[in-house]
């Protein structure tokens, strides 16, 4: 292969640098309306009455909406596929809020200062309602959080608004509970995860505007254009044909941005104004008012035999999904059917659980989608089995993980809300990974501590993780591929680019199959109105479902190519070499380029087009072995990660420094997870850690070292042998640091971030139990 | 209220409101480079150069800047496209959001600090937050453009 899993550059990195405007904001009207939104400052309350007379009356004021002004149609802004796994229980403006930062009003004016006035012109009376904060107390609680009618799933997800809750579900292969009791080991315990936020450094941000055909342009942050366009549409009633939504640069997503936040305010605005019109979240509206991770609470019940068998897994999760449902059965589903299978040998195994609703910030879809959870919590089960056990954790893992060649019931069971699909691991390098990420971190050496001080401790700890490559039968890419005068292409895809480079190794997937090099392939992707349809950028799909679509598309314009050059040359097809960039049979030979002008100007003229679309059958896992290794001083609780070594499994690397990028931005958005981003709310329900100052993401100083490595492996299905790389990374690190905590002190973290707070009070502990025996 | 500094070398003059930022003034005048990440001085996105240091536009008044000198990556292109070439080879950039920042932050830094160690390198660019790469990719690529390495 000559440009994939080649050192290439991405095509767009200079021209961002450099300054060219590409963002959404940068690509707002100059004169567009501000638009702001009023915020509920109460956690749970009913809007008694609203008056916007005085907001309506101020100069400059173009618009004030409120729940009165808007249709009233139930609909979900998670941003999936039609009918969507989410219940649509939000309305664009409602009688009832739910979260401090939830939606009350909506100005639009002229400039930012008038429209902050004008918010603050707006008289509004609460009846204010006791909110539920504690997710373990939402379940069947007095209060209910969701009363209004008109509210509904779209099939059956256990959605029991009454009860609180937004989803719930239930499966098991053979009996936990019988096979658990002829375990030799066992070990029940919960883990508690937190809301991490994703941000990312470009707020959700979003214009519209009319255009000369009377149409609604709406350029949006977006990971998900198609979705965007569809629930606009249906949400507030405007014509599918009337509304084009166009994904400009997007300055980070991981998620976050898989939801609709600010367009269906802008396309209000500009619908009911003519006028341009742009929201920008603040900061703290992105922490306060977009999305989170799902917190959960996992209890795991774990059992094996002595000889290091493991039998048995158990897995009830409840899951917080905040003020509403979105994501909530599948980001909870994903805890279990991209994490359970890595164990594919037990006898029995179970999942269950509920997602309630509280009056916390709603969560949603965040990178790793469940599975970062679900990990935490099984692999430092698994490492406390071993402390029982006597047993060295990586050799557990080597003897019970899944393998090349397998499968795991939990497959077929377990899907993206819905029942799953059948696959048999035909790239699992699993084994390597971990092999490798032994000697890379000096495992034999380090495990479980060194003493490396008076009181400071090193230590390592280990965890393996596996993901998914887009969601079988549900996820489409497509892409076309144009040839032009010349001889170079135009590749348009859905595919969203949100700064992970899938542009790039779109284009060399275009380039490795036409034989040519990367700058002969002109990338445009995610505009509704001009490239084909694509579902979006999540679920870890692009490379695999979109990089499958755009290499039939460019296979079929090579087929095309040499038909057309077998013509001109007047030979048959199969004597026409092609080497990318000229056509040879035995005796004549003609230019792509040549070719090309021909069939724009002078002969048998005709534009060549190729499209194809792809959904997959299979949704092959990424896996990887995450190693860290810590130093930790006993007298303070105080650690430091000194190197997270990661060896990955993602099948061919389409774009080698592309794909380390992934793995390394996922690793220290998991360390972020796992040490670093506490989640802060009020006694009344307001989020506090709601501004970089109070909530510590990973700056260049925390991450002291991370090294990656691929393992050789080819996905006989996936593009040029490519899987996902977008999730993987993100999954280890909680887990991984947990087990090296437990290895430097002998203290289990159950409850994220591990802080040293935590790790003090559990020296501390020990200490006290160990006077008392 | 008119202010006058000088913008990318050239002497410009614009109309402000007394508590406009500069941030917000650079924006309206097509700067795009310069980005809103949190307007709250903690994530580096609208980082500009201020006599050639690296300051925060969110938080400096347009005001204060009257008769200094600004420079953004519009200034100084032929030094960012280099600095773009060493990202890229190190596959650093992703987003893009926090990028142009980060390389005025570099730029400076190569002019300030001589000889600088991994970690000199690393404080200095401690205020630019990225959430994409995990910064070591950005670490190797700015280490190479400090020591002029090939």
């Amino acid at each position: 292969m000559k440009v994939v899993n080649n050192k290439t550059r991405s095509i767009d990195g200079k021209g961002i640098m450099m300054g060219r405007p590409a963002f959404t904001d940068d690509l707002a009207e100059s004169n567009s309306l501000i638009v702001k939104i009023l915020r509920s400052p109460h956690a749970f309350a009913h809007i008694k009455n609203i008056d916007v007379t005085k907001a309506r009356a101020l100069a400059g004021v173009e618009l004030v909406l409120t729940y009165h002004d808007v249709p009233h149609v139930s609909f979900t802004r998670a941003g999936q596929g039609y009918p969507e796994p989410s219940p649509h229980d939000k309305f664009v403006l409602d009688e009832y809020v739910r979260y401090v930062g939830d939606e009350v009003a909506c100005v639009a004016a002229v400039t930012e200062e008038i429209a902050e006035k004008a918010l603050a012109l707006i008289e509004v009376e609460y009846e204010v309602l006791e909110p539920i904060l504690d997710f373990e107390k939402s379940m069947n609680n007095k209060i209910v959080i969701h009363p209004e009618d008109g509210i509904h799933d779209m099939f059956p997800i256990g959605f029991e608004p009454k009860k609180n809750l937004a989803a719930s579900y239930y499966m098991h292969v053979g009996d936990v509970d019988k096979v658990l009791k002829t375990c030799d080991v066992t070990v029940t315990q919960s883990f508690y995860t937190q809301a991490q936020a994703h941000a990312m450094l470009e707020p959700h941000t979003a214009n519209a505007r009319l255009d000369y055909h009377n149409r609604l342009v709406i350029y949006t942050s977006t990971q998900t254009p198609f979705h965007v366009r569809r629930i606009l549409s249906q949400t507030l009633g405007i014509p599918l044909s009337k509304i084009r939504v166009i994904k400009p640069r997007v300055g980070g997503g991981f998620g976050g941005k898989q939801a609709l936040h600010g367009e269906m305010f802008v396309a209000l605005v500009t619908m009911r104004t003519n006028k341009p019109c742009k929201i920008v979240f603040s900061r703290k509206e992105v922490f306060e008012s977009s999305y989170t991770r799902h917190p959960m609470r996992l209890d795991m019940r774990l059992g094996a035999m002595k000889d290091g068998t493991l039998k048995a897994i158990d897995c009830h999760v409840l899951s917080d999904t905040g003020a509403y449902g979105e994501h909530a059965l599948t980001v909870f589903m994903v805890a279990g059917s991209k994490v359970l299978p890595l164990y594919n040998k037990v006898d029995a195994v179970q999942f269950t659980g509920e997602v309630v609703y509280t009056n916390h910030v709603s969560a949603g879809a965040y990178r790793g989608y469940g599975a970062i959870q679900g990990n935490y919590a099984l692999e430092s089960a698994i490492d406390m089995l071993c402390t029982k056990l006597g047993m060295d954790p990586t050799e557990f893992r080597k003897k019970n993980m899944i393998k090349e060649g397998e499968t795991s019931p939990i497959f077929a069971i377990m899907g993206e809300g819905t029942a799953g699909t059948p696959m048999i691991m035909e790239s699992c390098k699993l084994d390597y990974c971990l092999k490798r990420g032994k000697e890379l971190i000096d495992w034999k050496k380090k495990y479980p501590r060194v003493q490396a001080g008076p009181h400071k401790v090193r230590s390592v700890g280990s965890a393996i993780a596996m993901q998914g490559s887009g969601i079988p039968h549900i996820d489409m890419g497509s892409a076309t591929v144009k040839l032009n005068d010349d001889g170079f292409y135009n590749l348009t895809v859905g595919a969203t680019d949100i700064g992970q480079g899938s542009d790039t190794i779109l284009a060399q997937i275009v380039a490795e199959e036409l034989m040519t090099t990367i700058d002969k392939v002109i990338v445009y992707s995610s505009d509704t109105d001009l490239t084909p349809f694509d579902t979006g950028a999540y679920a870890s799909s692009t490379t695999y479902v979109s990089g499958n679509a755009v290499l039939k598309a460019a296979t079929n314009m090579k087929d095309m190519l040499i038909e057309e050059a077998a013509r001109s040359l007047d030979v048959p097809i199969d004597q026409v070499d092609f080497n990318g960039a000229t056509f040879k049979s035995l005796e004549k030979e003609i230019t792509l380029s040549d070719l090309a002008n021909h069939l724009y100007y002078s002969e048998h003229q005709r534009q060549l087009t190729a499209t194809n679309s792809f959904v997959g059958k299979i949704s092959p896992p990424p896996f990887m072995a995450g190693f860290i290794e810590i130093e930790v001083d006993t007298e303070t609780g105080e650690f430091e990660v000194l190197d997270y070594v990661s060896v990955v499994d993602c099948g061919t690397t389409l774009n080698p420094m592309l794909a380390r990028g992934q793995v390394e931005g996922g690793i220290a958005q998991g360390l972020g997870m796992a040490a670093f981003e506490d989640v802060k709310y009020s006694a009344k329900g307001k989020l506090m850690s709601n501004s970089f100052l109070y909530y510590k993401v990973p700056t260049s100083l925390d991450i002291k070292k991370l090294t990656t490595e691929f393992a050789e492996s080819y996905e006989t299905t996936g593009p040029f042998g490519g899987k996902s790389v977008g999730e993987i990374g993100i999954d280890t690190p909680p887990a991984a640091l947990c087990n090296a905590v437990y290895n430097a002190v002998g203290v289990r973290i159950t409850k994220l971030p591990v802080t040293p707070e935590k790790i003090l009070q559990g020296i501390i502990a020990n200490k006290q139990k160990e006077k008392k025996l | 209220m008119k202010v006058k500094f000088i913008l990318n070398g050239r002497n410009r003059s614009f109309e402000v409101k007394p508590g406009e930022f500069l941030l917000d003034t650079l924006r309206k005048n097509a700067i795009t480079s310069v980005k809103n990440g949190c307007n709250e001085s903690s994530c580096g996105a609208c980082s500009v150069l201020l006599d050639g240091k690296p300051i925060l536009s969110c938080s400096l008044l347009t005001l204060r800047v009257e008769g200094h000198r600004i420079t953004t990556v519009e200034g100084i292109q032929e030094e960012i496209e280099l600095i773009s070439h060493y990202f890229g080879d190190e596959g650093a950039d992703q987003c893009g959001f926090c990028n142009s920042g980060l390389a005025l932050t570099a730029y400076a830094l190569k002019r300030e600090l001589v000889n600088p160690t991994d970690e000199d390198i690393k404080k200095y660019v401690v205020g630019n937050l990225c959430r994409c790469s995990g910064y070591q990719a950005q670490f190797e690529a700015i280490k190479r453009y400090v020591r002029n390495e090939k």
